[in-house]
């Protein structure tokens, strides 16, 4: 009712809370996800095997579960690098999106000014940025976190400027003449208003920060996913680069379920939105 | 009472007021004179600048011309401290309690959550909510929701109430409910009220003055006197040949 917002469709069903309510529901709403990845999978190891395709150049998935095993230690350690990457360069860029989103919102002069420089920023491609970042702050977890930081921040920026500017003038009026201040408008009709839409914003850096810390380690590095598969690529390791990516697929999903996680308890009323 | 007002007269002087958005006159000429505690409707068809009073009224919008005087005072800041606005929207904020959206006067005031609550859930109690406090929004009716709201509205502890089509947006029957429940409320808390309305009725019923507004430009084409007995059954006032009368003048005027 505040702002614009598409149905949630966990909405539409009534909650069921039972264990084989709970189990079909999970059934439902991810059984075709896991059904088609089954499926590709099994279609991928056949092609493989069928059309006799060298693994250097593609392998099958049971060669890429064999690197899984054999690089288990490899990939562990390198997962705990880009996970502590991924994790503070997101919550950096989520800081950082909110706080320019604010600026941007109380002042027509600072949004006049800084807005066609952000949009300007985004059509640079980051790498340019991280190969200059890696000299200026070195080969530590700084340059990563700045990377990450450019590639995720900008979403978050946009919604969070959408939904503090959305909100319904009438809110706006009322408060007023409950003897609202500026920032009592802000904190208790804009902001929380806005969250459904922040927490869009934060759900597209989530899947973003991934790729952010594969290029700030490309660049300059000795450690994490990123690194190992600069390492694995010019020895023709495909099976451990599929590998690679995988875990880096993995953890992306994971840190956009975790976004959603916090948005459902966060945000409980948003669900409700369309039946008040 | 609890919520009193800042001790200065509450009444309203509006005069020659004009109102120009763009190329269209909304307002024009408007002239009136409210005394404390009195209730005045303003009845007009739609887009007669009816709102637009109101905002000026309470300070939220400077006519393009003529003037407007609150207790007195002719200052938009010291309007706006003086007028609490209640629009035909409940706009309870989806993520507060019944109670705590009744609170936010207080809270923005600076009191403590927890002491705005002590202050605000008596008022529950006394208008027959005390069950509703703690529901979310979503878990009330329409007219609970619009008093709920009221609620807020009584909260912010002004004098002047601005009443924008309060129950337009509820079926006939629970609206019929929420007039009675508002003479009730006010008899517990008089206010100098104004309250714009589409429904003739509404208007006969709840105020004891009607200002018929003309289309736009929306100019006043009659003001009538209206007074029923609080202690008559409604049905009895709605079907006296009084109640026809004025009705019918009032009518007459919107033509």
């Amino acid at each position: 009712m505040i702002t614009e917002r598409e149905q949630v469709p966990e909405a539409v069903t009534m909650p069921d809370r039972t264990t084989s309510g709970r189990a079909s529901r999970f059934l439902r709403n991810y059984g075709p996800a896991l059904l088609l990845i089954v499926v590709a999978i099994g279609l991928w190891e056949l092609l493989i095997r069928v059309l006799d395709v060298p693994q250097y150049l593609w392998p099958a998935p049971s060669v890429v579960a064999r690197a899984v095993g054999s690089n288990a230690h490899l990939i562990l350690s390198a997962t705990g690098v880009t996970v502590r990457e991924i994790i503070f360069g997101f919550l950096i860029s989520v800081a950082a999106g909110l706080a320019i989103g604010s600026a941007l919102h109380f002042s027509k002069t600072v949004r006049r000014a800084v807005y066609p420089i952000l949009i300007a920023s985004q059509s640079v491609p980051t790498p340019v940025f991280a190969a200059i970042l890696a000299i200026v702050l070195g080969f530590g977890i700084g340059p990563k976190l700045a990377v990450i930081g450019l590639f995720c921040f900008f979403p978050i920026v946009v919604n969070t400027v959408d939904g503090l500017s959305n909100v319904d003038p009438d809110y706006i009026r009322m408060m007023r003449t409950l003897h609202a201040s500026r920032k009592d408008i802000f904190r208790k009709v804009e902001f929380p208003s806005a969250l459904p839409l922040i927490f869009s914003g934060c759900r597209i850096a989530a899947s973003y920060a991934a790729i952010g810390a594969v290029f700030g380690e490309w660049t300059g590095s000795d450690s994490g996913l990123g690194y190992e598969i600069t390492q694995a690529q010019p020895q023709l390791n495909t099976p451990l680069v599929f590998a690679l990516v995988m875990v880096l697929t993995i953890l992306a999903l994971l840190l956009f379920g975790l976004v959603s996680l916090v948005e459902r308890y966060t945000i409980p009323w948003a669900k409700r939105r369309e039946q008040t | 009472m609890t919520m009193q007002g800042n001790g200065a007269d509450a009444s309203i002087q509006v005069s020659g007021v004009r109102q120009v958005f763009g190329q269209t006159v909304a307002l024009d000429g408007i002239d009136l004179d409210i005394r404390e505690h009195s209730r005045v409707g303003i009845v007009g068809p739609s887009g007669c600048g009816k709102s637009t009073l109101l905002f000026q009224i309470g300070g939220l919008l400077e006519p393009t011309a003529g003037s407007i005087a609150v207790g007195g005072t002719h200052v938009a800041k010291d309007r706006l401290a003086r007028c609490a606005l209640m629009p035909q929207k409940d706009l309870l904020l989806p993520w507060r309690t019944a109670l705590d959206n009744a609170c936010i006067a207080l809270e923005n005031l600076g009191v403590r959550k927890a002491e705005a609550r002590n202050r605000t859930r008596p008022l529950f109690d006394r208008f027959g909510l005390e069950e509703f406090a703690d529901q979310m929004p979503w878990q009330l009716s329409g007219g609970m929701r619009q008093r709920v709201a009221f609620l807020r509205t009584l909260m912010a502890g002004k004098d002047i109430l601005l009443l924008d089509e309060p129950f337009a947006a509820l079926d006939s029957i629970t609206r019929a409910q929420m007039q009675e429940w508002l003479l009730g409320a006010l008899e517990q808390e008089p206010k100098t009220v104004l309250l714009v309305t589409h429904d003739v009725d509404e208007a006969l019923l709840l105020t004891h003055h009607i200002v018929v507004f003309s289309a736009r430009p929306g100019r006043i084409v009659r003001t009538l006197e209206t007074s029923f007995p609080r202690d008559i059954p409604r049905r009895e006032v709605v079907t006296s040949p009084e109640f026809a009368g004025l009705k019918e003048q009032a009518l007459e005027a919107l033509e």
